[in-house]
């Protein structure tokens, strides 16, 4: 368990490198949000998801909601580590005529099942399929990342209404705490604490993590899974831009992407020499 | 040459102070929109409503209704897309004095890609009844639309744009909700233009004049109600029409002229715009290449339909 911990610790670092040299090379991007959410991320396609990069389209593939759309960097250089595409497209983020759009497209894609960006209907989606697997009798789990900021969207909630009614548990949400989101903090914005009681409130089984906590992360996805009867929210508290001093916990880093000076930086402080 | 969203700011906060009754919405991205120069100077008549645009719209109703002039904004496929039954309804059903001022509107808002690109907002506003709908092609257009759209009483759809445009209007352009302006004269076609595809067909007309083509420039600043008046003329005296927008061919402004003309005074037609298909990510200048929005197209359409009418 503990060489497993620390192997997705490991793959969890060359992702950020991964995402932090995209970002500086398409120059336009998120990277406080990717930042934040990359450990998840991690967790879900290199522990728990049933998932397949030779055969993308695999009937038996549990099925990742990047509700959060903007944190695309995250999704993109995950599937490229696992092989759905070559990691050199990355270099090609957000370039006209690439796959890789701002925003996940499905279209285009390899691994991408869904097309998010425009906030707050992506927790709707994943229900939707975890209805659909539960009506063919189907054991695939949908897993589906949001932000904290998202959840300002009454669409998060009416979609928590349902999950909970259809007592969905073969759905697991993970909300990506980071506090913040474009004009500022959450709280001050518009406050959406306490967002475990909330869930709780529409039937949901809750579990509140360190969201970089990669023991905390693999442990709560298995109870997730073990739990019946109920959809699970994870909500994981974590820092936005983490990993990188320079952009964690600011605001101003949500869309802006690392510079010149600041690449060598953002690098050695992921523990990268080259 | 600045934003139309950059005049935007600078206009409502000017207003703000003029009037007392007007605030200003966003849901959290008044940096990008620029109601963020209207907060500061006046945090208590800002409210940011988070991310959630459906509330935005219907609280913006119920300000209107208890006498406030409220400015919403966000980016226009968040505006015009996750608001438009509320808009529909609690707007515009009720005339409700309640301005959505969308910025980011079209292919210009570059590499967030088709997600973030609205295509379809000027065509899905325009079908609501008592809507007005308005699409600057510069900054000082702007300004003087912001003011013109406070001053008159019932719900506006203004989409603005995230790039710097070149100027069409000298400062302090005054302008009048439904009027179109002849930017340039001309008598062999009229490229009829709203938002930034103006500037572009002024380039086109200088350029088919040392061809021998002499071609009008009709802006239409507001799409909705249409200035039937200087559209009939304009195809009465050319006898060729040629449309831009930076939106959809369906629907828009190519759209709204096709409708009007089609019935009132059939006239060789073309439309310049999106050929019904989203957006995708790329650097504005690009997308406006790759989608032909620019006075290349312009000159070759106008050369094509100038040779059809013989
Ligand atoms: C419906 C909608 N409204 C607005 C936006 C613009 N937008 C993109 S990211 C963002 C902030 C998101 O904050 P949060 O969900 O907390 O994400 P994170 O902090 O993880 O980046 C906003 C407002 C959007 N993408 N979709
Ligand atoms: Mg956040």
């Amino acid at each position: 368990m503990k060489e497993k911990i620390a192997d997705l610790e490991e793959k969890a670092r060359r992702l950020r490198v991964a995402i932090v040299k995209t970002l500086h090379k398409s120059q336009s991007g998120h990277t406080g949000g990717s930042l934040s959410a990359i450990d998840m991320v991690c967790a879900l396609y290199f522990h728990k998801m049933r998932h397949n990069p030779q055969d993308p389209s695999w009937e038996g593939r549990d099925r990742f909601v990047l509700s959060k759309g903007h944190a695309a960097p995250a999704l993109y250089v995950t599937l490229a580590e696992c092989g759905y595409f070559p990691s050199e497209d990355l270099m090609m983020l957000r370039r006209l005529g690439s796959h890789l759009q701002g925003h996940p497209d499905s279209k285009g894609t390899p691994g991408v099942d869904v097309c998010t960006g425009s906030l707050g209907q992506g927790l709707s989606m994943a229900n939707g399929m975890a209805l659909g697997f539960k009506l063919d009798g189907k054991d695939n789990r949908v897993y589906a990342v949001l932000g904290d900021g998202e959840l300002q969207e009454g669409q998060i909630w009416e979609a928590a209404m349902a999950a909970g009614h259809y007592k969905s548990d073969n759905l697991c949400a993970l909300i990506d705490s980071n506090g913040l989101q474009i004009d500022g903090d959450v709280s001050k914005v518009m406050n959406v604490a306490s967002i475990g009681d909330k869930f709780k409130a529409f039937g949901w089984n809750v579990i509140e993590i360190d969201g970089h906590d990669m023991g905390q992360i693999i442990s709560a996805l298995d109870q997730a899974e073990a739990h019946k009867g109920a959809p699970t929210a994870i909500v994981a508290k974590t820092v936005k831009g983490k990993g990188v001093h320079l952009f964690e916990n600011k605001a101003s880093y949500h869309g802006v992407t690392p510079n010149d000076e600041e690449l060598p930086e953002a690098l050695r402080c992921l523990g990268c020499c080259d | 040459m600045i934003a139309t969203r950059d005049a935007y700011g600078e206009a409502l906060a000017e207003l703000g102070g003029e009037n007392d009754k007007i605030v200003a919405l966003d849901a959290d991205l008044s940096g990008s929109t620029k109601t963020g120069v209207f907060a500061k100077k006046f945090p208590n008549r800002f409210f940011n409503m988070g991310i959630a645009e459906a509330n935005m719209v219907g609280t913006a109703a119920g300000l209107a209704s208890v006498g406030k002039i409220p400015f919403l904004s966000t980016f226009a496929i968040f505006a015009a897309g996750r608001g438009w039954e509320q808009i529909r309804q609690s707007l515009a059903y009720p005339k409700a004095n309640v301005k959505v001022v969308a910025t980011h509107g079209g292919v210009t808002v570059g590499e967030d890609g088709g997600s973030h690109q609205s295509v379809e907002d000027i065509a899905i506003m325009r079908a609501i009844p008592n809507m007005t709908v308005i699409v600057p092609a510069d900054g000082e257009e702007t300004k003087g639309a912001i003011r013109a759209v406070a001053a008159y009483k019932g719900p506006v759809y203004v989409r603005l744009g995230r790039n710097k445009v070149a100027n069409v209007f000298p400062a302090g352009h005054k302008f009048e909700i439904g009027k179109g302006n002849v930017v340039v004269e001309g008598k062999d076609l009229t490229f009829i233009t709203t938002g930034l595809m103006t500037a572009q067909a002024v380039i086109a007309a200088e350029k088919l004049k040392e061809e021998g083509i002499s071609a009008r420039v009709l802006h239409l600043g507001t799409i909705k109600p249409l200035d039937k008046e200087l559209v009939l003329k304009a195809a009465q005296e050319t006898g060729a029409i040629v449309t831009a927008e930076e939106h959809s061919v369906v629907g828009g402004l190519g759209g709204a002229v096709a409708e009007f003309l089609g019935e009132e005074c059939p006239t060789l037609m073309k439309r310049v715009g999106i050929y019904d298909r989203f957006g995708l990510s790329g650097k504005s200048d690009e997308l406006l290449k790759y989608f032909g929005l620019n006075a290349e197209t312009l000159i070759e359409q106008a050369r094509e339909i100038v040779s059809r009418k013989k």
